[in-house]
C-alpha cells in the first residue's frame, strides 16, 4: 500500500472501527436514548446535574484505579482511603484547629500517604497488590473509626466548597472535569504515565529496558491514594461532614468503571476516557432505575449483569479481532 | 506402510480478511517418515500447522487422513485423529509434577480420589516410550526446556498420537540436547510415527528429515529431498541466494580501546570467578551447554541480576551491582534470551517498544518526547528494515525476526556501545538472521563491541572474533576464531558432563 493511500485511510473516519473500539460509549448512548423514551424525568437539567454530581465521586476514584490497573495491579483500598482522608481533614479542622485550606491539603496528604504505603508494600515488600490493598482497606477503615469514634465530623468551609456550587454549576462536576484532564495528561503525556503501560504490559521487559519499575509502582499507588482522597473530600463536602462509613464498597464501583471502560485486569491497557464512560454507565443505570422506581435490591442485580455483559462482550470482541 | 500418507493437506488455502496467508499448498506426512516444513517467518508455516491441529479451518482444499477426507473443526477432532502438536511454547503446568502433566485431563482415579500409584505407573510407562529417564515426581518447571519438550512428546504419544507436529523443537536446545531429541525422533520413525518437523537450522535437515516442503509467502515452492544442499534450500526459501550465512567482517582496530572488563565475577550456584575483557570492534562469543551459567553471566553484567563478588567495569569505571539503569547509562544494551517474556511489551506499539530505554533520558520536565521519539523510531525501523504496516501496530504482531530487530533498535536509539546478546537469532529466519549479523558488523565497525551467548555453534564460530567456553559456571577455555572448531568447543563445553548424567 502506498503512503498516500495510507494517509487517506487514516484521515477518513472509520465508523465501524470507532464503534468497535468504544463499545462502552455506544452502550451509554443507547442507554440514554432508552431512558429518554422510558421516562420524561431523565432528560431534565436537574437530573443531569444530579447524575454529574453522583458520577464525580465514582469517576475520580476510578481515575486513580485506572493508573493501578494499567500498571497491572489492583487497589481494593480506595473506598476506605477516601473515607480516611475526609476524616483526617475533618479532624485537622475541628480537633487540631488548623486553617480550613490546610485541613483540605492534610486530607489529600493522608490519601497520598496511604497510597504510597500500598505501593511500597507491593513493590518492595513483594506483596501482591490485591493483598497489600486488602490490608489497607481494613486499616484505613479502622483508622477512620478510631479517629472519629464512629461519629461524623464537620468539614472545613473549604472542603464544603468542593461540594457546593460555582455559579450554576456544581463544584463536583468542575473538579471531575479537571481531575479527568489531569489524569489523562499524566497517563498519556508523562514519562511516568507511559511507563505504567510498559510495567503493566510486561514488567520484566520494562525493567530490562531500564525503567524504574518499583518507583513507578509506588507512584501509581500514590496517585490512586491521592485521587481517592479527592473523591472522599468531594463526598464529605456535599454532606458538610466526614462520615465514618462513607464510600464503603466504592472500590468495586471504581474497578467496574475501569473494566467497563475497556481496561484489562491483566494490565497494559486502559484509557481515562474509557473509565469516564464506564463510570457514567454505572451511574446512569442507577439513576434510570431509580426514576423507573426499581428497588435498590434489584439495582444491584442489574449492575452485576451489566458488568458481566460489558466485560464478556469486550473479551469476545478482542478474541475475534486477534484471530 | 500403507499406500496413503497418514496426513495430506491437498491444495489448502486460508485467508484472514483480505490477506491470503496460504494459497493452494499441499503437504504429505507419511508413516515412519519425517517431513520437513521450511520457510521464512511469515511464509505461512504456523497457519498450516494450525490447520492440521484443528485451530483454523481451510477456506479451500481438503485435509485427508489415511486417504479419507476429514474435517477438523476443533483441536479435539485433530487429537482424535491422532494428530499432536508440540509447540514452541510448551503446554505444561510448571508447578505440577511430570506425572501429573503427562496424565493431565485423564488422571487415574480411585473412589473419586487421585490414584497416585496408577498415576506414577502410567506416567512412567509414557516416559518409557521415548526412554526419558526423569523422576516423575519432579515439578516440570525444574526441568530444562529440552526435557520439558520430551515430557510433552511422551504425553502426546501416550494419547496414541500417530502424527507428531514438531514446531521448532530445536530452537531452544543445545547441540547436545538436539542430538538426544533426534535419537527419539529416529526411534519414533522406526515405530511408524509420521512427523512434520519445522526448523530454522538448515544443518539439521539432512540429518533428521526425509523430504522437505518449502513455502514462500504462503505458496508452495518445492518439495525436495532432505539431502538437498543448504545453499539450495536457502535459495528456495528466500527466493534469492544468500552468499554467506555468517558475514562476519572483523572490525578490530589496532591499539588498546578496552571497553568492558569483567573481573572475578561470581554468583554462587550460577557462575564462579569469570574474568574477561572486551575490546572495541570485537565480537566475543560465549559458548557452553544450557545450564553452564551463560545467561546468568550476561544478566549479571547487564545489571539484571545481582552477583556476589567481582566487578564489571565499562571504560575503567565500575558499575554498581544489579542496576540496569547504571548499565544503560554506561552504554550497555541487553538483548535478553526470551524476546517475548523479557524483551518486549507485546501489546504496546513498535514505536513505544523502541523507545523504552530512552523514555526518561529524552524527556523534558517529565514529559515524554513524542515527536522526537517517533522520528527516532521511524529512522531506526527504516535502517533495520523492520517489516511492519505501521509503527503504531503492536510489536507482538510482527514476525520473530522483526521483533528481535525492535529489541536491537531500542539500543541503537539509546546509542549503546556494548551489546550483550543472549541467543540473538533464536526463532529468527535465515533472511533476518543475516540482517542481524550485518547489524552486528555495523555496530562493531562503529567502534562498539558485542558479547554474544548462543547455543548455535555455527553462529558462534561464524560471527565471533574470540570464543569463551563456559562449563558448570566456570571458564573452561578460550579460542580465537581461527583456532575454534565445533568439535573443540563441544569437547571443552561437555567434558565430564556426560558422566554426571
Amino acid at each position: 500500500m502506498s503512503a498516500a493511500t495510507l494517509q487517506a485511510k487514516r484521515r477518513s473516519f472509520d465508523v465501524k472501527k470507532f464503534l468497535a473500539n468504544n463499545g462502552a460509549l455506544v452502550g451509554l448512548v443507547v442507554l440514554c436514548i432508552a431512558l429518554f423514551i422510558a421516562t420524561p424525568d431523565f432528560l431534565t437539567g436537574r437530573n443531569l446535574l444530579n447524575i454529574g454530581i453522583q458520577v464525580s465521586t465514582v469517576a475520580v476514584l476510578a481515575f486513580g484505579m485506572t493508573f493501578v490497573i494499567v500498571a497491572g495491579g489492583i487497589d481494593l483500598s480506595v473506598g476506605s482511603v477516601a473515607a480516611l482522608s475526609a476524616m483526617v481533614s475533618g479532624w485537622f479542622f475541628v480537633s487540631a484547629g488548623l486553617p480550613g485550606w490546610l485541613a483540605l491539603l492534610g486530607g489529600l496528604a493522608a490519601g497520598l500517604l496511604a497510597g504510597v504505603i500500598n505501593g511500597l508494600a507491593s513493590a518492595y515488600g513483594k506483596l501482591p497488590s490485591f493483598i497489600a490493598t486488602l490490608a489497607m482497606l481494613s486499616i484505613a477503615r479502622g483508622l477512620t473509626l478510631v479517629i472519629s469514634d464512629g461519629r461524623p465530623i464537620k468539614t472545613s468551609p473549604e472542603v464544603s466548597f468542593l461540594g457546593g456550587n460555582l455559579g450554576p454549576v456544581p463544584m463536583p462536576i468542575v473538579i471531575l472535569l479537571i481531575a479527568a484532564l489531569v489524569a489523562s495528561f499524566l497517563l498519556n503525556r508523562t514519562v511516568v504515565g507511559r511507563s505504567m503501560y510498559a510495567v503493566g504490559g510486561n514488567a520484566e521487559a520494562a525493567r530490562l529496558s531500564g525503567l524504574p519499575v518499583k518507583r513507578i509502582i509506588v507512584i501509581v499507588f500514590g496517585l490512586a491514594g491521592l485521587f481517592a482522597a479527592l473523591a472522599g473530600l468531594l463526598l464529605a463536602g456535599r454532606l458538610d461532614s466526614a462520615q465514618p462509613q462513607a464510600a464503603t464498597g466504592y472500590e468495586l464501583d471504581a474497578i467496574a468503571a475501569v473494566v467497563i471502560g475497556g481496561a484489562s485486569l491483566a494490565g497494559g491497557l486502559g484509557r481515562i476516557s474509557g473509565t469516564f464512560v464506564g463510570a457514567l454507565v454505572l451511574v446512569v443505570i442507577r439513576n434510570g432505575l431509580n426514576l423507573l422506581n426499581v428497588t435498590s435490591f434489584w439495582q444491584q442485580v442489574v449492575i452485576g449483569v451489566v458488568i458481566a455483559l460489558a466485560v464478556g462482550i469486550d473479551v469476545l470482541r478482542r478474541k475475534t479481532r486477534s484471530s | 506402510m500403507s499406500d496413503h500418507p497418514l496426513l495430506t493437506l491437498n491444495q489448502v488455502s486460508k485467508s484472514f480478511g483480505p490477506v491470503n496467508v496460504i494459497r493452494k499448498v499441499s503437504v504429505n506426512v507419511h508413516a515412519g517418515a519425517v517431513q520437513v516444513l521450511l520457510g521464512e517467518n511469515g511464509a505461512g508455516k504456523s497457519t498450516l500447522i494450525k490447520m492440521m491441529a484443528g485451530v483454523y479451518q481451510p477456506d479451500g482444499g481438503e485435509i485427508l487422513i489415511d486417504g479419507k477426507a476429514v474435517s477438523l473443526p476443533n483441536t479435539r477432532a485433530a487429537e482424535e485423529h491422532g494428530i499432536a502438536t508440540i509447540h514452541q511454547e510448551l503446554n505444561l503446568v510448571n508447578s505440577m509434577s511430570v506425572a501429573e502433566n503427562v496424565m493431565l485431563g485423564r488422571t487415574p482415579k480411585k473412589f473419586g480420589m487421585v490414584d497416585r500409584k496408577a498415576l506414577r505407573r502410567q506416567a512412567r510407562a509414557a516416559l518409557d516410550l521415548i526412554g526419558l529417564d526423569v523422576d516423575v515426581e519432579t515439578p516440570v518447571g525444574e526441568l530444562g526446556i529440552a526435557r520439558q519438550q520430551l515430557v510433552e512428546i511422551a504425553k502426546a504419544l501416550s494419547i496414541n498420537a500417530r502424527i507428531l507436529i514438531l514446531d521448532e523443537p530445536t530452537a531452544a536446545l543445545t547441540r547436545h540436547e538436539t542430538e538426544s531429541l533426534f535419537k527419539v525422533v529416529a526411534d519414533l520413525r522406526r515405530k511408524g510415527v509420521g512427523m512434520l518437523f519445522i526448523s530454522h537450522h538448515l544443518d539439521e535437515i539432512a540429518e533428521i528429515g526425509d523430504s522437505v516442503t518449502v513455502l514462500r509467502d504462503g505458496e508452495f515452492v518445492a518439495e525436495v529431498p532432505a539431502s538437498t544442499s543448504e545453499d539450495e534450500l536457502v535459495r528456495l526459501m528466500v527466493g534469492r541466494s544468500i552468499d554467506d550465512q555468517f558475514p562476519r567482517r572483523s572490525a578490530e582496530s589496532e591499539g588498546p580501546a578496552e571497553i568492558l572488563a569483567v573481573e572475578h565475577l561470581t554468583s554462587k550456584g550460577k557462575f564462579e570467578d569469570i574474568s574477561f575483557t572486551l575490546r572495541a570492534g570485537e565480537v566475543l562469543g560465549i559458548s557452553g551447554l544450557v545450564g553452564a551459567g551463560r545467561t546468568e553471566l550476561i544478566r549479571a553484567i547487564a545489571g539484571a541480576d545481582r552477583y556476589d563478588s567481582g566487578s564489571v567495569k565499562v571504560r575503567g569505571k565500575a558499575l554498581p551491582k544489579g542496576s540496569v539503569q547504571a548499565a544503560i547509562r554506561a552504554g550497555l544494551g541487553h538483548v535478553p534470551e526470551d524476546r517475548k517474556g523479557q524483551g518486549l511489551v507485546l501489546d504496546a506499539s513498535v514505536n513505544e517498544n523502541l523507545g523504552y530505554a530512552t523514555l526518561a533520558s529524552s524527556a523534558r520536565l517529565g514529559l515524554a518526547d513524542f515527536s522526537g521519539q517517533r522520528s527516532r523510531a521511524e529512522a531506526v525501523a527504516n535502517t533495520l528494515r523492520i517489516r511492519m504496516h505501521s509503527i503504531d501496530q503492536p510489536v507482538g504482531s510482527l514476525s520473530g525476526g522483526n521483533q528481535q530487530k525492535a529489541v536491537f533498535g531500542r539500543w541503537i536509539i539509546a546509542a549503546s556501545t556494548v551489546l550483550l546478546l543472549d541467543e540473538p537469532t533464536r526463532g529468527v529466519d535465515v533472511g533476518a538472521k543475516v540482517e542481524i549479523y550485518e547489524l552486528m558488523n555495523a555496530i562493531t565497525e562503529a567502534g562498539g563491541a558485542i558479547v554474544m551467548v548462543s547455543s548455535e555453534l555455527p553462529e558462534v564460530l561464524g560471527m565471533s572474533d574470540r570464543i569463551l567456553v563456559l562449563r558448570d559456571g566456570r571458564l573452561a577455555g578460550e579460542f580465537s576464531s581461527a583456532d575454534a572448531t565445533q568439535d573443540k568447543v563441544m569437547t571443552l563445553a561437555a567434558r565430564d558432563v556426560n558422566e554426571e548424567h
